[in-house]
This record gives structure tokens, C-alpha cells and sequence, in this order.
């Protein structure tokens, strides 16, 4: 056993909570929307485009899938971390899911305050 | 202290020998579903910003959505999901030290994999 302490020199704490912390808001926002869905069971385009128009939904929505993208760096950065020994490779396989993870919130952006 | 780990162990990393235990098989299933997730992010956003464009995609999907093959895509997804929240929530538990002794492990493990399936198919029936 190795005696650190685990602060000030990016031992990866910060990553650690921050991949429990937007679990917990996506674990919230799974059963808050699903919960939502039943209720309101939107089934012509009108009525979906509806529920996401909501700006509260709108508001955790964006919430969610800001929470996903920066879970999933975390996650797959441990991929690549793992399985991915060649330097190099593995900086272009992070800069890569960066460039993705980016990419999917200005698009998730746009998805949603076009309604 | 630093003898301990340069001490040589054994050290077996053939994939076809090693039995995982139930927690060993949640715990990669976790990862396999998170990147499988991850993988169809792209595809995910795509119909959820197109389901929201028109109606006549919307009608298009519902359609679509109504094929075997599509249905079986779904239902993949669907586990993918539900296995990946199933078993983060049991990963929380255990970093706040619930349930770590060995059984209660085993069994959250077995709980996991139990719950998801069930879980999976509600949602599908409800989805589609």
C-alpha cells in the first residue's frame, strides 16, 4: 500500500466525482422523464415536439446531455487509457472523443431551442 | 513497502481461462454497454433532433419503428441502458460502502443482471 494523499496533483479525484455526480443528475432525469412520458404518452408529432418545447424540459434535457457527454469523456478516456498504450495513439484517440463529445452539445444545443 | 510491488506474482491474462465472478461480469458488461452507448451517440442524436423536426419524419420513424429489425435494435439499446444505470447505481452503492462484504456483493451482482432483463422488456412493451 502506497500512503498519497489524494489531493493537489491529479490523482483523478475531480474525474471521479464528477462521473458520479452526472450519473446521479442522468439517474434523476431517466426517471423524471420516463415518468413524464407515461403520463402524457405523446403520440402524434405535435404532442412530442410539445413536451420538449417546455423550457423546463428543455432546460434538464440540455442538463442531461451536457451530463452524458462529460460522463462519457470520462468513461471512454478510461477506455482508451486501459487499452491503449502507444502515446501518440492514445492522444489522438482522446482528442478525438474531445473533438465528438464537443461536436454533440452545440448539436444537442441546436436541437433543442430550435422548437 | 517497495518490495511488495516489484514482488513477482502470477499472472494469468488469457481471456479464454480466466472464470469471472458475477461482479467481474457486471463490471465489464458496464463497460461494454457504456461504449456501445457511446458509439451510438451520433445515431441517437440524429433521430432524436429529426424526430423533432417534422411530422412527416416523425410519421417516418413510427413506421420504422414498427419493423422487427428495428424493434430488435431497440431492445439492445434498450439493455445496453438500463444494464448501464442498473449497475451504476450498484456502484454507488458500493462507493458509499454499502453492501461490500463479499455475499452482499455477489448478490447485488446477481440482482443486476436479474432486474435489467425484466426492466428491458417493460420498457420495450411501453415503447413500442
Amino acid at each position: 500500500m502506497i500512503n498519497r494523499i489524494v489531493v493537489g496533483a491529479h490523482y483523478g479525484l475531480k474525474d471521479w466525482i464528477a462521473q458520479r455526480a452526472t450519473a446521479v443528475l442522468m439517474a434523476v432525469y431517466t426517471v423524471m422523464m420516463a415518468a413524464v412520458l407515461l403520463a402524457l404518452r405523446p403520440n402524434s408529432f405535435e404532442a412530442w415536439q410539445a413536451v420538449f418545447a417546455n423550457g423546463f424540459i428543455k432546460f434538464v434535457t440540455f442538463l442531461f446531455f451536457v451530463s452524458l457527454f462529460y460522463h462519457a469523456w470520462i468513461g471512454v478516456r478510461d477506455i482508451w487509457m486501459d487499452y491503449v498504450k502507444p502515446t501518440g495513439l492514445r492522444l489522438t484517440l482522446h482528442v478525438l472523443t474531445i473533438v465528438a463529445l464537443v461536436g454533440y452539445s452545440g448539436w444537442a444545443a441546436t436541437i433543442l431551442w430550435r422548437l | 513497502m517497495a518490495e511488495m510491488t516489484i514482488k513477482k506474482r502470477p499472472k494469468n491474462l488469457d481471456l479464454t481461462t480466466i472464470r469471472l465472478p458475477l461482479p467481474g461480469k457486471v463490471s465489464i458488461l458496464h463497460r461494454v454497454s457504456g461504449a456501445g452507448l457511446f458509439l451510438c451517440l451520433p445515431v441517437l442524436l440524429w433521430l432524436f433532433g429529426a424526430s423533432l423536426t417534422s411530422p412527416e419524419t416523425f410519421a417516418t420513424f413510427q413506421s420504422l419503428f414498427a419493423t422487427l429489425p428495428a424493434k430488435v435494435i431497440l431492445a439492445g439499446l434498450i439493455w445496453a441502458y438500463v444494464h448501464h444505470f442498473c449497475a451504476g447505481i450498484r456502484f454507488l452503492l458500493l462507493d458509499l460502502h454499502v453492501g461490500i462484504d463479499l455475499q452482499s456483493a455477489r448478490k447485488s451482482a446477481a440482482a443486476v443482471l436479474v432486474v435489467s432483463i425484466p426492466l428491458t422488456l417493460v420498457l420495450w412493451g411501453v415503447l413500442l
